[in-house]
């Protein structure tokens, strides 16, 4: 992992950073009594639903603010690696499939997986096996098709 | 109000913090987790790897204490009236149809919508051209679904 001042076993680090995102959720419940589901939050911020108070939209901006502002400044300080560009295409069919298929299904690795799994929700168990079991399906065929294409 | 405002920007400002130290903003980690053939045959697929197991289980640590001590029958949230959390148990086509398209999406870029939006900026051209279309996509499915 490129992270030289952290010095820790990679996996070790991936926890540490799981256990900060678990904090995180912990700090949005305790404070707000809310679920930190990214998808949810970025929905209701983006595409608010009729009717809902300016302050309900309000309190998922400062949210996304943080997310996305900390979020450049920590990969910056980390020299996290940019990775090699993919074709727009495919981006732009993963991006809708991820958009659509979150407020389709009420939630991502966040708020199924993380916060669902944490309140122990079997309706969240079941999305977060199907996702998980989806993505996987996904990479193996289209590694699969890569072969295929190189042989 | 100003509290609850205070309080989000904190929350996803260390959601950021662990989303980049856990490895999961590179997506090569996350494609590399969905990667199962790699158990089974490295050589062919690549190797496997497990980091992604390991933010979760680092974060369900967490969560599982928190939602099990937290919102108590007496116990108030510090910026808000009451806890509002979801009530839904069914398990209808909605969730399943949602969750096989998201997955998809996730196994072909390796991005699912917390560590696209906390590399947006830092990311290069990928995940703004992403996160463009995961926005449409969301915008789609309000339009289409509810």
């Amino acid at each position: 992992m490129n992270s030289p001042w952290l010095l820790m076993h990679p996996f070790l680090q991936a926890a540490a950073g799981g256990v900060l995102i678990g904090l995180a959720s912990w700090l949005l419940l305790a404070s707000l009594g809310r679920v930190a589901g990214i998808s949810g939050i970025a929905a209701g911020a983006l595409v608010p639903s009729k009717g809902v108070s300016t302050e309900e939209t309000a309190w998922r901006w400062a949210f996304m603010v943080g997310l996305v502002g900390v979020g450049a400044v920590v990969a910056n300080t980390m020299h996290v690696p940019v990775i090699a560009a993919r074709p727009y295409v495919l981006l732009v069919a993963a991006g809708l499939l991820v958009g659509f298929g979150t407020v389709l299904g009420s939630g991502c690795t966040s708020g199924h997986g993380v916060c669902g799994l944490g309140r122990r929700s079997v309706r969240s168990l079941v999305a977060t096996l199907v996702f998980m079991g989806a993505g996987m399906v996904t990479v193996t065929v289209t590694a699969i098709a890569t072969i295929l294409i190189a042989a | 109000m100003i509290k609850k405002l205070i309080f989000s920007l904190l929350s996803g400002a260390l959601f950021a913090l662990g989303l980049v130290v856990s490895g999961m903003t590179q997506t090569s980690k996350v494609i590399g987790f969905l990667n199962v053939g790699g158990i089974v045959n490295p050589q062919r697929f690549g190797a496997w790897d497990a980091s992604l197991a390991f933010v979760m289980g680092g974060a369900l640590l967490v969560t599982l204490v928190a939602f099990a001590l937290t919102p108590r029958a007496g116990n108030k949230p510090w910026a808000a009236t009451h806890f509002e959390l979801p009530s839904r148990k069914d398990i209808d086509s909605k969730l399943l149809l949602g969750a096989v398209l998201f997955g998809t999406g996730w196994g072909l870029a390796g991005y699912c919508p917390g560590p696209a939006l906390a590399s947006l900026l830092s990311g290069g051209m990928d995940v703004v051209v992403f996160t463009v279309a995961l926005v449409l996509g969301m915008v789609l499915a309000k339009k289409l679904v509810k």
